[in-house]
């Protein structure tokens, strides 16, 4: 596939789009399908049938709009309006009402700020294009950077030009993409991998699973430019299994894209070559973090082992690896595209571009919004989110999963980037955020996420696998209203320890929401004091 | 490529030392004469860094390092001992003596015990979380000797002796967090393990009465045949 023969097929594309005088896209991603958004897209397509109109009006499968908490969703593409939570035997309304003044009823208001204060750039082909057609993501420009990498620039261009942009690896830790893609390019070894973590397990979170299910093609072209950049051959995607769309819509891409010689050998009419598999991932959350995540790819007992060596050097196979998630290189493409400077003058000083964060909890707009860096949480939760429900009090809200914490009401003014967040005891995460209203008991919920870290600890080094279980038992007790002012104080103890001495991420960042709820909640686990016995 | 690894000073505990780059911090500080306490580790079998209890101090960095698999760098200042690290070492051999049942006075290898030493030596002589105490099997399948899962402490010295040096591979792990076993090979008795040679190195490098030789009140376990074998390999290559 020449860069040429890409124009030609978004031209035909295009034609072929242009033909028709409607549009009705149908949100095809889990949230809306579990509405059984499957069923309305059948209804619209015999309704269309029967009026004649196949001709003239184009019902199509896309990916997420965002707004999930009012699926299914309806986009027409003429005007824009969206219909939401639209059933069945909605198909004969909307389609008499076609060209004609929207039907009120079901109308989603889209001047609103979820919708005006949003910015995408890895979202922008979500409920836009079919995920499952690899010629309208190439409509839309996809795969033109691809070809752009591969005929106009050198290895060393593409990793300036990440370098440039300021991106920071969108998993949770945030490191430096671009330093990253570099060192793994001066690693001297011949056999070379990128790997792409879509192993997303905290709870609450789905950024990832709605890209893998909206716009698969856009973390292959990622994939495959940071596999020129660094000298790569062979890539993997580790999926976990729970995400059974995912896997099967990447699946599809990846036979596609294969198909249209956008994979395998001599890309683009290059000497590049590059392909891809899915390795899909048994249910471990630790198997998230890159070395068990690699060990897991090797067909090994999915456990952390101590860095360094950092995976840039021995990586899978003992080979020097590139391991970035899913969200970083779906935001390949346009810097390439457009630059890095560009990406850089979005954002804050040091966290650069945009974020997917996925809205879950007590929040009227649960779904998945896209943001630049340095909003505040109020404007997410308030604005965006539209608020608490039921004319309940905000409590706080925990970013950042099982590693993260709880940020109350107090700082909602913040400007969301990493730092900000781990300077208030929380971390950015990979973007899930559960908003919890004052119904919420906060030792309550500092269990929860013991209670999965602990049930998720691998159990190979002794803080993570028994420091784990005892401060869940010490956060029951408190619950229980059975301890004391000193068992909170040997639970401080035992966080500074698992926190310091534990071999992996999950059990060093695993006291993280005691120690938040701790430090902002503090009254609320004295509250569950039992009388002290004088 | 040859092969050839540069030498490198650094200072441990205020001592002046030199290592080759390839040697960890825990095998410079051996050669010197200073002790750090460990359980995974022994000579002769790869690093898992999975106990904790070699975490060591560097000067400069916030994040404690194990000793076990750090290598050394040129001008590192460790420290092997302080207030915090011993804190700490206290702390994870607490855990270990709730985590499962290791009642001394009832154990084969009571008074040969390296968990036991340890506990002594670093001045744990109790613990301040509630015993766990979880229901795990004992199999005395085996003609010859006996896995009790209640002294195991998952160093997987087992695991890798079995694997590196017999070249069996009986042994591997199942499960996650507390629910973590050791089993022989597919969870089947081990006495049915297909694998096993009967060899006895696993049983001889268990720090703990986990595994033991029937017949035997008080079990003096032999490690010293890996630091041999090891030797002899090594000559002969």
């Amino acid at each position: 596939m020449s860069p040429d023969e890409l124009k030609e097929i978004a031209q035909t594309e295009t034609e072929a789009h242009d033909k028709f005088e409607h549009h009705l896209n149908v949100c095809m991603a889990a949230g809306c399908l579990s509405a059984r958004a499957d069923q309305v897209k059948d209804a619209l397509e015999k309704e269309v049938k029967a009026k004649g109109l196949e001709h003239r009006c184009q019902v199509k499968g896309v990916g997420c709009m965002g707004l999930c908490a009012a699926g299914p969703l309806v986009q027409s593409e003429r005007d824009g309006t969206l219909y939401k939570e639209v059933k069945a035997e909605d198909a004969a309304p909307l389609v008499e009402n076609l060209g004609k003044k929207p039907l009120k009823k079901l109308q989603c208001r889209t001047d609103v700020p979820f919708f005006q204060k949003q910015e995408k750039i890895v979202l922008e082909n979500s409920g836009i294009i079919d995920p499952e057609r690899i010629e309208d993501y190439i409509r839309v420009g996809g795969y033109t950077a691809l070809a752009k990498v591969l005929t106009e620039m050198s290895p060393g261009q593409v990793t300036d030009e990440m370098i440039k942009s300021g991106l920071r690896g969108r998993g949770g830790a945030g490191f430096p993409t671009g330093l990253k893609w570099s060192t793994v390019a001066k690693a001297q070894n011949g056999q070379k991998y990128v790997v792409c973590n879509a192993d997303e397990g905290d709870p609450g979170a789905f950024m990832d699973r709605s890209v893998l299910e909206s716009d698969p093609h856009r973390v292959l072209e990622g994939l495959a430019i940071a596999a020129y950049a660094v000298g790569a051959q062979q890539g993997y995607i580790y999926v976990r299994a729970e995400y059974p769309l995912a896997v099967e819509r990447l699946n599809t891409a990846i036979r596609q894209a294969r198909r249209r010689g956008l994979l395998g050998n001599g890309i683009c009419g290059t000497t590049f070559n590059f392909d891809l598999e899915v390795r899909l991932g048994a249910g471990a959350f630790v198997c998230g973090e890159e070395t068990a995540l690699l060990a897991s790819i090797e067909g090994k007992r999915g456990t952390p082992r101590p860095r360094p060596p950092y995976p840039a050097e021995h990586g899978l196979w003992d080979s020097p690896t590139l391991i970035n998630n899913v969200e970083t290189f779906a935001n390949v493409a346009p810097i390439i595209l457009r630059g890095g400077a560009w990406f850089a003058g979005i954002g804050t000083e040091k966290s650069k571009g945009t974020k997917v964060f996925a809205l879950a909890g007590r929040i009227h707009n649960t779904g998945l919004i896209e943001v630049p860096m340095g909003t505040t949480l109020r404007e997410i939760i308030f604005e965006i989110g539209g608020g608490i429900p039921g004319g309940k009090e905000f409590k706080a809200v925990q970013t950042g999963g099982p590693s993260g914490g709880c940020i109350p009401a107090q700082h909602l003014d913040v400007a969301v980037d990493y730092d900000s967040l781990k300077e208030l005891g929380s971390i950015m995460g990979s973007g899930g955020m559960i908003v919890m209203d004052d119904t919420s008991d906060m030792v309550d919920v500092a269990r929860y996420f013991m209670e999965f870290c602990m049930t998720e600890s691998c159990g190979k080094c002794v803080p993570c696998r028994v420091g784990t279980a005892q401060l869940h038992n010490m956060l029951l007790k408190i619950g229980a209203g059975q301890a004391t002012r000193a068992d909170i104080a040997l639970m401080e103890e035992l966080c500074d320890l698992v926190r310091n001495t534990s071999l992996c991420g999950l059990g060093q960042t695993a006291p993280n929401p005691v120690l938040s709820t701790l430090r902002y909640f503090r009254e609320e686990y004295e509250k569950h004091l039992a009388e002290e016995v004088v | 490529m040859t092969t050839v690894s540069r030498v490198k000073t650094l200072k441990i505990d205020g001592q002046d030392l030199s290592g080759r780059e390839d040697e960890t911090i825990l095998e410079v500080a051996a050669e010197n004469g200073l002790s750090i306490p460990t359980l995974c580790h022994l000579d002769g079998l790869t690093e898992v860094g999975a106990c904790r209890l070699c975490l060591v101090e560097l000067k400069g960095s916030p994040r404690l390092l194990p000793a076990c698999t750090t290598h050394v760098q040129e001008g590192m200042e460790i420290s092997t001992d302080s207030e915090r690290l011993r804190k700490y070492r206290r702390m994870i051999l607490e855990l270990l003596f709730t985590e499962r049942n290791h009642v001394c006075s009832i154990c084969v290898s009571n008074g040969h015990c390296e968990l036991q030493k340890l506990a002594h030596s670093v001045g744990m002589d109790h613990v301040r979380y509630p015993y766990l105490y979880p229901k795990q099997p004992v199999d005395a399948s085996h003609e010859r000797f006996t896995i009790d899962h209640n002294r195991c402490i998952l160093c997987t010295r087992c695991v890798r002796v079995c694997d590196e040096v017999e070249g069996a591979h009986t042994w591997d792990l199942v499960g996650r967090g507390l629910n973590t076993r050791v089993i022989s090979d597919l969870a089947q008795p081990w006495g049915e393990s297909p694998s096993c040679t009967s060899c006895g190195k696993c049983v001889n490098l268990c720090p703990t009465g986990a595994l033991s030789a029937k017949r035997v009140a008080e079990m003096n376990k032999k490690p010293q045949f890996l630091a041999h074998l090891t030797v002899m390999r090594e000559r002969k290559r």
